[in-house]
């Protein structure tokens, strides 16, 4: 009997002691706040400084600008060897030569390419139309390629065949037409990885009498593939992420700017250029100077080029980028600055 | 004949003897350190890298990452994105991560509350590696505020479904004795589903470790170091354990399985996986209830010679079980690591079974007492039972 006596005594304790704990239960609605997180957002009031936050956009350090420079490589032509011929046209001649070369396309990250000439994108190729051209092509990389002009010239200077393999030599010959603006690439197959490893540069062929006098420049739009997945990891113009937002491109207010627009991006099916606080006129092509657009936006795919003129009317910072928000946050995006004029 | 003939050659002693092949290897290695043999196999490859994310913390400001390079090679980062983004970082300590280092990344970010973010890291070679914040809340710090918290969550999660379950006690005791039987049965059916529970969520935490620690070895080999260790404990204790030792044990296994829970509630409400709501307490509460049976469960018997505990026994036994909760969600809520989870519920694994095979020894005898098989009609409704109900508590607490 006692047995069950002191039983039902530990049972009213374990009651009671279960009912304290219960009680103590209800203390966690109170502390369950903590565990729901409040709702804490980055711009609530007591958020000190959120500039950081929102400013982050961009690459950390500087490629080393001695192996490549896109701020010299904006506003260089290369009009080649000049020389006259018999019949009084002008004969341009280049030697171009493609290596293998790991190129720093972002701060710290390196991209193993193919260069013409060394550098990427490959040298920019200027003539008059009408000028006969002669490019000598030798090839010092390990895989077979060749040079293939957009423009109007016989199908056997095409770049398709003959394929120049590593240690041959083929010399393209053509008259330059039409004017306007076009590019080379590599032909050789698998195309994808020939042209995105690299192979690529901008070819002018100016107008009878030129354009007009103006501030010059080349932004080719171009992409990196570093995983090999078939998707890229780094945009640019001119090769180097963000280059030109760390090193905003120098202009005056009110001058006559002209850019030569290529874009080469490959796996993306469309890029785009768009300025901001000002409008551009758009050549299509640059194959008709008496046709334009006025826009601040342009859609293009690969193998698209067209030549872009436009004043800054005011003195400031003019953002430019691909209007694929993705695209520009990957590297493509950049400033002008225009400064008063000094005189 | 002279027996203590010198042995043909010359002997070393042991000690050399032990030595020598330690000093070939040395030489070995230093013909690969010094040299270069293998150069044929390296010369054009690309670097090999690994790199792994071992927390995400969410800040005020952004987030902090914690990296390991378990690859075999030195690693650099060159560039940090978020959300397939470039962004500003800094790298503590900066430079290149030599093999099993780690370092932290600050990112300075603008998160947006309970949305989905990747942070990915590219390397000097162009590879990529990425971590993901499924949803995006404030990482809790340790306050008082956030201690007390997480230590209710485990109060009210471990120790008090146990107590409660353990209120059933007396009731159990005026049982009649063929259903003594399927109640030891019913504490194994609990066992089981705990054993089988606990082996899935290792299995998924072992995934989260880095490849170079064999997530899942480690699981499985903490489960039998664990299960050994108590049966080394257990039989240098002798044949006759009394129902304390038993109901011991099954309170210590049933106290690493809670830890184990402990650590996944505290871990989910740390990364904003889960909602505090009473649903999920209630649930976890009825599912943690017959813990607490299968504690009591050697103590019903009458036979045992053994006189009812006291409640300090029980206090104990209830702190045993249910206390590991509380310091599971606050290692799940404030220091989470998978690496350290994989052991706990490893260990928790071989606890567990261990204790299985106690229940049932005690089971088999028990039967072989009362003149019944052991997998009688009662046990077998009893193991049912037990399985049962822990299955569909689960429901209510997944999480």
């Amino acid at each position: 009997m006692s047995k069950n006596t002191l039983s039902r005594q530990e049972f009213l304790k374990l009651m009671l002691a279960g009912g304290a704990a219960l009680g103590a239960g209800a203390l966690i609605k109170n502390a369950g706040h903590a565990l729901e997180g409040d709702g804490h957002d980055p711009h609530s009031p007591t958020m000190e400084s959120d500039h950081d936050m929102h400013d982050g956009n961009m690459t950390v350090g500087e490629v080393d600008l001695s192996a490549f420079n896109p701020t010299e490589f904006l506003e260089h032509f290369d009009w080649g060897a000049a020389s006259t011929l018999p019949d009084g046209r002008t004969l341009r001649e280049w030697d171009v030569y493609a290596i293998d070369k790991e190129i720093e396309i972002a701060p710290g990250v390196f991209f193993p390419a193919w260069a013409y000439n060394g550098q990427v994108p490959g040298p920019t190729f200027r003539c008059n139309q009408g000028d006969v051209l002669r490019f000598k092509f030798s090839n010092g990389s390990g895989h077979p390629h060749t040079i293939h002009f957009h423009g109007i010239h016989p199908p056997a200077m095409d770049g398709i065949t003959p394929i120049v393999k590593t240690g041959e030599t083929f010399t393209y010959e053509f008259e330059a037409k039409p004017f306007g603006l076009h590019l080379y690439h590599c032909h050789v197959s698998p195309l994808k990885r020939h042209i995105h490893k690299g192979l690529y540069g901008t070819f002018i062929i100016d107008p009878p009498g030129g354009r007009a006098p103006a501030h010059e420049m080349v932004m080719v739009m171009n992409a990196f593939d570093t995983t090999f997945d078939g998707g890229n990891e780094v945009y640019a113009v001119n090769t180097v992420a963000f280059h030109y937002a760390k090193h905003p491109i120098q202009v005056k207010v009110g001058e006559l700017i002209r850019v030569y627009l290529v874009n080469v991006t490959e796996f993306d099916l469309l890029n785009s250029f768009h300025l901001h606080a000002s409008m551009y006129r758009l050549y299509r092509t640059g194959t008709r100077l008496d046709q334009y657009e006025y826009t601040d936006m342009v859609i293009m795919g690969q193998g698209e080029r067209h030549v872009l003129e436009f004043t800054l009317e005011y003195p400031g910072k003019y953002m430019f980028h691909a209007h694929q928000s993705e695209f520009a946050e990957l590297g493509w995006m950049g400033f002008f600055e225009a400064t008063e004029r000094s005189d | 004949m002279n027996t203590d003939s010198p042995q043909p050659g010359f002997k070393l002693p042991a000690l050399l003897q032990g030595l020598r092949p330690l000093l070939a290897l040395g030489l070995m290695l230093s013909v690969f350190a010094f040299g270069n043999p293998l150069a044929m196999f390296r010369a054009e490859a690309p670097p090999v890298e690994s790199i792994h994310f071992d927390q995400i913390r969410v800040v005020p400001d952004g987030f902090r990452v914690t990296l390991t390079n378990d690859g075999p090679t030195a690693v650099k980062i060159a560039q940090v994105q978020v959300d397939d983004a470039y962004w500003m970082f800094e790298q503590t300590p900066s430079g290149e991560i030599s093999r099993f280092g780690q370092v932290n990344l600050h990112i300075p970010y603008s998160w947006v509350q309970a949305e989905l973010h990747n942070i990915t890291v590219i390397t000097n070679s162009g590879l990529t590696f990425t971590g993901t914040v499924d949803a995006a809340v404030l990482t809790p710090t340790p306050g008082v505020k956030e201690f007390s918290a997480y230590g209710l969550l485990g109060i009210y999660v471990g120790v008090i479904p146990v107590l409660l379950g353990m209120l059933w006690f007396p009731a159990m005791r005026r049982m009649e004795r063929k259903w003594l039987g399927s109640l030891l049965a019913l504490t194994i059916g609990l066992l089981v589903f705990l054993l089988v529970d606990t082996f899935l969520e290792a299995t998924e935490v072992a995934e989260g470790v880095s490849g170079a620690f064999n997530g899942l070895p480690l699981v499985l080999f903490a489960a039998l170091l664990t299960w050994l260790l108590i049966s080394a404990i257990g039989s240098s204790r002798g044949e006759n354990k009394g129902p304390l030792y038993l109901a011991t044990l099954i309170a210590l296994s049933i106290g690493l399985h809670n830890l184990g829970e402990g650590l996944a509630i505290g871990a989910a409400f740390a990364l904003g996986e889960a909602a505090l709501g009473s649903f999920l307490v209630i649930g976890f509460t009825m599912h943690n209830i017959t813990e607490g049976i299968g504690i009591v469960a050697p103590f019903v018997p009458r036979d045992d010679k053994a006189a009812t505990p006291k409640l300090l026994v029980f206090g104990g036994l209830v702190l045993l079980a249910g206390g590991p909760a509380i310091l599971g969600a606050w290692i799940g809520g404030f220091a989470y690591s998978p690496l350290l989870a994989a052991i706990f519920l490893g260990v928790g694994l071989g606890a567990i079974w261990q204790v299985i095979v106690e229940v049932t020894n005690l089971l088999r005898r028990y039967a072989k007492a009362e003149n019944t098989p052991l997998v009688s009609w009662h046990n077998l409704v009893g193991f049912l039972f037990g399985l049962a109900i822990m299955y569909l508590t689960a429901l209510l607490v997944a999480i």
